[in-house]
């Protein structure tokens, strides 16, 4: 199952020459690109593990386009994602984030139903990649 | 039916030159750089020559016709404040104009910027820097200070293998400019020869002659919306053969500091004579007495 987290994660995987204009859009607008990873594709999870630390002061996208040729070479089998951050004031936040790796198979999610009091039912989705341990999840 | 040495679909049949050159924008900047730059006379030879071939490199491959990116990473060689960093900046925005970095912009680096103080930290610092640089120009002062050639275990030299990676593996996205006086130069390439082969144009920047100096002068006083007296280009004429001769001469830097001087006793001698109704031309005319005061002029005392 295909997860679909941040922009254009329902379109095909992008290439590198799109991401190219992603990020070249992010630092025309000012904003720090960075690059995270994780193997753990639960929607909740929001600590991504970061690479290196984000980029500033860059005005060509292929500098980032570097350090993520950089991290697939040895993340390859993990999410990696881009984020980009606007500092500028009021918004101080991340504008955008995408998923630019994938791992090859994505084994998706069960549904665990469980029995509270009463017939009150709860429900947890947890990734089959989950059940292993971290690092050896894919791949 | 189709030829084989015809030019590709939709490939105009003829192409000008001169108009394809116009568009370019590259003509002007070119123009800019003649008219503000004095002498120089091999280094512009070079960058002309430089434009020109970018230029029809353009047009071949509108014909389709076999391209392979030329490799421009130079090195910039010559005495101090011969205009080595003041072209790098100029290059930068020639070859965006052409087309062959994406964005011109000049980020400009010494030995400090690039190589780290422990292990592990020159690595990611080089790198930090080549991807600030990338779609632009990269200007390394003073380059041979990255090689210490008496101290083995010295980070320079990781800096430098990272160095040649990227300018072999990326040579279309950035232009790594290195500069330096001559004989360390030299010497550098000598010790390095990685580098010697991939640095395709070795620039010599020629000490500026007298003349050059004083016509460099009038431009430099011109932008601060100052101007010389008659007199007082006299003056300005005769100091800059006894600088020449003191130790520690720096070409237009030089010059540049005595005019600083020269502005500094134009403004005390304004000053010295408060009280008065000051005109235009007295706030922007250096006058020979502004010049003549300066040490050089005194025998026997010259120290700087």
């Amino acid at each position: 199952m295909r997860i679909t987290q941040g922009c254009f994660s329902f379109l095909p995987d992008l290439t590198d020459d799109e991401i190219l204009t992603q990020i070249q859009y992010c630092l025309d607008n000012g904003w720090a690109v960075n690059i995270e990873f994780t193997d753990d594709p639960h929607p909740r999870n929001t600590y991504w593990e970061m690479w290196g630390l984000p980029m500033f002061d860059l005005h060509d996208a292929k500098g980032v386009l570097m350090e993520l040729n950089a991290c697939r070479k040895i993340y390859g089998d993990r999410y990696i994602r881009l984020s980009a951050f606007d500092s500028s004031q009021g918004w101080e936040s991340v504008r955008i984030s995408f998923i630019v790796n994938r791992p090859k198979n994505e084994e998706g999610f069960r549904l665990d139903r469980m029995n509270a009091q009463g017939r009150l039912q709860r429900y947890a989705t947890r990734a089959y990649a989950a059940d292993r341990p971290e690092g050896k999840r894919y791949g | 039916m189709n030829d084989a040495a015809e030019p590709a679909r939709g490939a105009p049949p003829s192409i000008d030159l001169a108009n394809e050159f116009a568009r370019s924008g590259v003509g002007p900047v070119l123009q800019q750089l003649d008219d503000e730059l004095v002498g120089l006379a091999p280094v512009k030879q070079r960058i002309r020559e430089i434009a020109a071939l970018l230029l029809v490199d353009r047009v071949r491959a509108k014909f389709g016709l076999a391209l392979q990116p030329p490799t421009l990473h130079m090195s910039f060689t010559g005495n101090p404040g011969t205009g080595k960093t003041t072209v790098a900046s100029r290059m930068a925005e020639i070859l965006h104009k052409l087309g062959y970095v994406r964005r011109g912009h000049l980020i400009a680096v010494t030995r400090d910027d690039l190589v780290g103080q422990y292990i592990g930290h020159t690595a990611p610092k080089t790198k930090e820097v080549l991807k600030k640089a990338m779609g632009g120009v990269l200007f390394i002062d003073e380059a041979y200070y990255l090689y210490r050639q008496e101290n083995e275990r010295d980070y320079g030299q990781e800096a430098i293998e990272i160095l040649l990676q990227v300018m072999e593996n990326n040579r279309d996205d950035l232009v790594v400019i290195l500069a330096g006086y001559a004989d360390k130069m030299d010497r550098f390439f000598h010790s390095n020869p990685g580098f010697r082969s991939r640095v395709a144009h070795h620039i010599d920047f020629p000490d500026y002659t007298d003349e050059d100096l004083l016509a460099i002068s009038e431009k430099m006083l011109a932008s601060l919306n100052y101007k010389l007296s008659v007199k007082a280009r006299q003056a300005l004429a005769e100091y800059i053969p006894l600088r020449r001769a003191q130790p520690l001469f720096a070409n237009a830097r030089s010059i540049r500091n005595a005019l600083d001087r020269a502005r500094l006793r134009h403004a005390n001698r304004l000053f010295a004579a408060k009280g008065q109704e000051l005109t235009f031309d007295e706030l922007t005319t250096i006058e020979a007495q502004d010049i003549r005061q300066s040490r050089v002029f005194r025998p026997r005392e010259a120290g700087r």
